[in-house]
C-alpha cells in the first residue's frame, strides 16, 4: 500500500521539508567545490590518460617499430601508420597519424604497444577551433623523452640486429650459437 | 495624481519589473550554485552579472522555430498570455504609498482573476504544440491550477475579513499595528504553497517536470517564445513574493530609516530568495500526491482557518 498523506503524516513531511531547506541553506557557508579553471589548474595524476605521445629510447632512437598493434587495438580506429625500414633493418613508422577528434582516450593503444612507444600523458588542454587541427602527425606526436618507462630500449633486448647492437650482445641474451660447429 | 505622474509610474513599474525578471536569471543561477557548493556564473562582467545579457542575446538569436504540426496562431499567442497576465496582476500591487498603477477597490479579486488567466497560456501552449508530452504537461497544469486556485483565494479571505476591504492599499494600511503573518499564519502558509503551485516553480513544477515530460507544455518552444515563458515564470515569482509581502508582511511598512519602497523591495527579495531555496532543496512530489495534498489537507485547513477567523472577527466586533 502506498503511503497516504493523512494530516499527521503531512505535518511530519512539512517539518522534514523545512529541515531540508535549512540544511541546504547552510550550504551557503560551505567550502565551494568549483575549480576556477584557467587560473587554477586541476591536479592530474601521473597515469591520467590524456594527449598521446610517441616516446624515444635512451639512445634517442624512435621506439615505435611499426607493428600496427596499436592501430588494431584502437576501438575507434583513429590511429593510422605505415611501417618502413632503415638500411639496418630497423623498423620505424613512415608516418604516424592520430585523429584526436575521434580518440576516446581509452589507453588501449598504450596497453597493446610492445615497445612502450605510444603513451598517454596527463594533458587534456588540446581544444582547437578547426577540426582538422586535431589530426596529429608524427612530428606532433614524437617527443624527445622516454616518457613513463625510462631506460627501456627495445632493440637492446630484441634478438635481431638493427644497427643498435650485434646479434647475441643484448641484455640477458645468450651468445649466438655457431651452427657450423659440433662443440657445445 | 496627474495623468503624467500616472504614466511615469506605469513606465517605471514596467521597467523595473522586466529588469528584475531578467536579473533573476543571474540571481537564481548564482544562488542555486552557492547552495550546491558551486560558484555559478562569475565570468562575464562584475560578479558574472553580464550573464543576463548573454542569456538574453542568446535567446534572441536562437532559431525561432514553429513546428509544422503546431496550431500556429495559438502557438504564438500562448507565451504572450503568461507575460501579459502576470504583468496585469502587478497593476494592483502597492509598492509604496501612492506608487500603485491602479488603486482598485477590488484589487485582490483582480489579482486572483489575472493569475487564473495565466493557466490559459499553459493549456493553450500545450494544446497548440500538438505533442503528447506538451499536452500531458498542459493537462497537469490545468488540474494543478484549478486545485490550487481554490485555496489561494480562500487563504486570502482571512486577510480580507480582518481588513474589511479588497483594496491592497487598505490591506497594507491595516497592518500598521501588527502584520497579518501574526494573525493569519495559516493563511500565509497556504497562500505560500498555493503561490508555488501557481507559478509552477519547483518543487511543484509538475506541468514542466523536465525529468518526466521533457519540458512539458513548452517542450516545442524555442527562442524568444520560450524566453517569454521564462520571463513569465520569473515575473510570477516576483508577483507572488510581492503579494506575500503586501498581504502578510506589512508591505511598505517598516522602521523609517529606509524609504517605504526600499522596505518593499527588501522584503520581496527575501521571498524570491526563499523561492530559489525551495528549488534548491526539495524534490518534486508525484502528481497524485500534489493533488491529494491540495484537496485533502490544504482545503480543510484553509476552510477551518476561514471559519475561525470569521468567528473571532465577529466576536471582536460584537464585544
Ligand atoms: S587511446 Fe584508445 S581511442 Fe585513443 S588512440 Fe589509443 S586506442 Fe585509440
Ligand atoms: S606505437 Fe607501439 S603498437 Fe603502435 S605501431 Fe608503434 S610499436 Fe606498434
Amino acid at each position: 500500500m502506498r503511503q497516504s498523506t493523512l494530516p499527521g503524516g503531512g505535518v511530519k513531511i512539512m517539518l522534514s521539508n523545512l529541515r531540508t531547506m535549512w540544511l541546504v541553506f547552510l550550504h551557503l557557508f560551505h567550502k565551494k567545490e568549483t575549480i576556477q579553471y584557467p587560473e587554477e589548474k586541476i591536479k592530474l595524476h601521473p597515469r591520467w590518460r590524456g594527449r598521446i605521445v610517441l616516446t624515444k629510447d635512451p639512445d634517442g632512437g624512435e621506439r615505435c617499430v611499426g607493428c600496427y598493434l596499436c592501430a588494431v587495438a584502437c576501438p575507434v580506429d583513429c590511429i593510422a601508420l605505415q611501417a618502413t625500414e632503415d638500411e639496418n633493418g630497423r623498423r620505424y613508422p613512415e608516418f604516424f597519424r592520430i585523429n584526436f577528434s575521434r580518440c576516446i582516450f581509452c589507453g588501449y593503444c598504450e596497453e597493446a604497444c610492445p615497445t612502450y612507444a605510444i603513451q598517454l600523458i596527463p594533458d587534456f588542454e588540446m581544444a582547437e577551433y578547426n577540426r582538422q587541427n586535431l589530426v596529429f602527425e608524427k612530428e606532433d606526436l614524437l617527443i624527445n623523452s622516454q616518457g613513463k618507462y625510462p631506460g627501456y630500449n627495445f632493440y637492446k633486448v630484441a634478438g635481431m640486429d638493427a644497427g643498435v647492437k650485434e646479434k647475441g650482445e643484448g641484455d640477458n641474451e645468450e651468445p649466438v650459437v655457431d651452427i657450423k660447429s659440433l662443440l657445445p | 495624481m496627474t495623468v503624467m505622474q500616472h504614466i511615469w509610474i506605469v513606465i517605471g513599474v514596467l521597467f523595473v519589473l522586466l529588469n528584475i525578471a531578467a536579473g533573476l536569471i543571474w540571481v537564481e543561477r548564482r544562488l542555486l550554485a552557492l547552495w550546491q557548493d558551486r560558484l555559478g556564473p562569475n565570468r562575464a562582467g562584475p560578479l558574472g552579472l553580464f550573464i543576463v545579457l548573454a542569456d538574453t542575446l542568446k535567446l534572441f538569436f536562437k532559431e525561432d522555430w514553429i513546428p509544422p504540426f503546431a496550431d500556429k496562431k495559438i502557438f504564438i499567442l500562448a507565451p504572450a498570455i503568461v507575460v501579459g497576465s502576470v504583468l496585469l496582476s502587478f497593476v494592483i500591487i502597492p509598492f509604496a504609498p501612492n506608487i500603485v498603477v491602479a488603486d482598485l477597490n477590488i484589487g485582490l479579486l483582480f489579482f486572483l482573476a489575472m493569475s487564473s488567466l495565466g493557466v490559459y497560456s499553459i493549456v493553450l501552449g500545450g494544446w497548440a504544440s500538438n505533442n503528447k508530452y506538451a499536452l500531458l504537461g498542459a493537462l497537469r497544469g490545468a488540474s494543478q491550477m484549478i486545485a490550487y486556485e481554490v485555496f489561494m483565494g480562500l487563504s486570502l479571505m482571512g486577510v480580507v475579513m480582518l481588513t474589511g476591504s479588497f483594496n491592497m492599499g487598505a490591506i497594507v494600511e491595516a497592518q500598521k499595528d501588527m502584520w497579518f503573518i501574526v494573525t493569519q499564519p495559516v493563511g500565509f502558509f497556504v497562500f505560500f504553497i498555493a503561490g508555488i503551485a501557481e507559478t509552477h516553480r519547483l518543487p511543484f513544477d509538475i506541468p514542466e517536470a523536465e525529468s518526466e515530460l521533457i519540458a512539458g507544455y513548452h517542450a516545442e518552444y524555442s527562442g524568444m517564445k520560450f524566453g517569454m515563458f521564462f520571463i513569465g515564470e520569473y515575473l510570477g515569482i516576483t508577483l507572488i513574493s510581492a503579494m506575500m509581502v503586501a498581504l502578510f508582511f506589512g508591505g511598505w511598512l517598516g522602521p523609517s530609516f529606509l524609504p517605504p519602497l526600499a522596505w518593499f523591495a527588501l522584503k520581496t527579495f527575501f521571498f524570491i530568495g526563499v523561492f530559489i531555496l525551495l528549488r534548491a532543496s526539495l524534490p518534486r512530489p508525484r502528481y497524485d500526491q500534489l493533488i491529494e495534498y491540495g484537496w485533502k489537507i490544504l482545503l480543510p485547513v484553509v476552510l477551518a482557518n476561514l471559519m475561525i477567523t470569521g468567528a473571532i472577527a465577529l466576536w471582536m466586533k460584537g464585544g
